[in-house]
């Protein structure tokens, strides 16, 4: 049997066979996650506009941003969002949080190959994709809006 | 002279003993079914060492220790090492023979380098090179993790056909004379693709591996799988032990209940590892403390050892490559 259609064969057995992850669980998870992330930050602009009734709210927006990040980054210091993100899926993922603990994973993992080398070079080794094709959408949008 | 028998099995003229074995392993691994079996047990996974290269390495180091120790002997005692691990330029095994300035045969099979250092170091010891000498295998779950996939912090969740890398260290003396169970055929197997390229399924991609080497192996030696006591993959998990066994059916091969995979085993269902054990450190921890026990009090006459391994690459996988496997069999009765 030539290799090409015994792979093909394979890799179709293969499919059938490994387990699925069940998508209205995931979805479910991900939704009990992502939300309760997303009413914290609500809770964090709403008491801000409370107490300081004049502030704009693109700085209340950036307050909220930030506290999510800080929390996020403690909790992959501790060590415990990794077992959240586990649970929660794309709910850890969509919000900020994501970002934040992909660049702190990071810089913990390889901080042991120096401060230099080791966390300043490979800090974005995860965010740094996201930076990229962010910056380059954005461009495209700019540029979209700019001609129309 | 060794004999070959077949097309790629050989049959040692002077079959070698497995004079003494033994394993150093992880917390979740002594949690594991074969927590009674496991006599060296680390409370903490980097072993107060900085980082888990370094962790790794102790891992070696001290089954090494706790495996002559057992038999009596020194390390002045041994001629040479065969040996490896999974990381990258084998450091684990390198260094390890450095800080004992022993002389060492370093070998890459991935997660089959148990097998293939037993089947390396039985032709040397039994052709006379060499009269004791320690195969020393291991793997760590969090190094391997930084090499091959994400940090360990990183949130991110797991396919529900991935594997998890053992952490643990097992080492075997093998000696041209001496009590003990003795090795006395071995296949080296072929490197085999099967198009796998998603690097988190390694069951579905060594399974063919596996399935090429046991199969070559029954036909060389004319026997099926009731003649042996048991049948030991390395590290294939539940789905790839699933799949070797189709494959073997349909070459009306059937593996009844003697059939084990140390990867499988070695991790309870709750522990959530998914598919079961995988790494270098999975068949030579189960195969030092596990099966050895069984061969030692005559539980198990004839075993064979077929441990596989993804020798996989990540940067070729990026590259758009598929995962090429082996996987290496050696027999031991007693």
């Amino acid at each position: 049997m030539n290799k090409k259609l015994r792979n093909e064969n394979y890799i179709r057995y293969v499919e059938r066979k490994s387990p699925k992850s069940s998508w209205f669980k995931s979805l479910f998870h991900a939704f009990l996650v992502g939300g309760a992330i997303c009413v914290f930050g609500q809770m964090v602009s709403d008491i801000l506009k409370s107490y300081f009734p004049l502030m704009d709210l693109l700085t209340i927006g950036a307050w909220a941003s930030v506290s999510i990040i800080v929390i996020t980054i403690i909790l992959t210091g501790l060590g415990v969002f990794d077992r959240i993100a586990r649970f929660g899926g794309a709910g850890t993922v969509v919000p900020i949080s994501g970002f934040a603990n992909s660049i702190a994973s990071c810089a913990i993992e390889f901080k042991k190959e120096g401060l230099v080398f080791g966390l300043g070079a490979k800090m974005f080794y995860i965010a740094g994709p996201v930076i990229a094709n962010g910056v380059l959408f954005s461009l495209i949008v700019g540029l979209i809006s700019l001609i129309f | 002279m060794n004999k070959k028998i077949g097309k790629s099995t050989y049959e040692l003229e002077h079959p070698v003993s497995i004079i003494a074995s033994g394993a150093y392993v992880g917390s979740k691994e002594g949690c594991g079914p074969f927590s009674d079996y496991f006599n060296n047990v680390a409370i903490d996974d980097t072993l107060g060492e900085k980082s888990f290269e370094k962790a790794e390495r102790k891992f070696f180091e001290m089954s090494l220790k706790e495996t002559l120790f057992s038999a009596r002997l020194k390390i002045s005692d041994l001629d040479y090492i065969v040996g490896g691990d999974i990381l990258n330029q084998l450091v684990s095994v390198n260094y390890t023979a450095r800080d004992y300035s022993l002389a060492l045969v370093g070998l890459y099979g991935a997660c089959s380098t148990m097998s293939e250092s037993l089947a390396v170091a039985s032709i040397m010891v039994s052709s006379g090179v060499g009269d004791i000498v320690a195969c020393l295998t291991g793997s760590h779950f969090s190094a391997a993790e930084r090499q091959y996939r994400n940090p360990l912090e990183f949130g991110n969740q797991r396919q529900t056909y991935s594997q998890w890398t053992a952490t643990g260290a097992g080492c075997s003396v093998i000696a041209k004379n001496g009590d003990g169970p003795k090795i006395t055929r071995v296949c080296f197997g072929k490197v085999t693709d099967f198009g796998i390229s998603d690097i988190a399924n390694m069951g579905a991609a060594m399974a063919p591996a596996a399935f090429e080497t046991l199969k070559s192996f029954f036909i060389d030696t004319k026997t099926t799988p009731d003649d042996y006591d048991l049948i030991a993959t390395g590290d294939l998990g539940k789905l790839g032990a699933d799949i070797l066994r189709d494959l073997l059916k349909k070459e009306k091969i059937t593996l009844g209940s003697n059939y084990m995979d140390c990867g499988h085993s070695l991790f309870r269902e709750e522990q959530k590892t998914f598919q079961g054990g995988s790494g270098a450190g999975c068949s030579a921890v189960v195969f030092n403390t596990y099966i050895m026990e069984k061969l030692k009090n005559k539980e198990f006459k004839k075993v064979l050892l077929v441990a596989t391994g993804a020798l996989m690459s990540t940067t070729l996988n990026q590259q758009g490559e598929t995962i090429p496997c082996i996987a290496h069999l050696v027999q031991i009765e007693n």
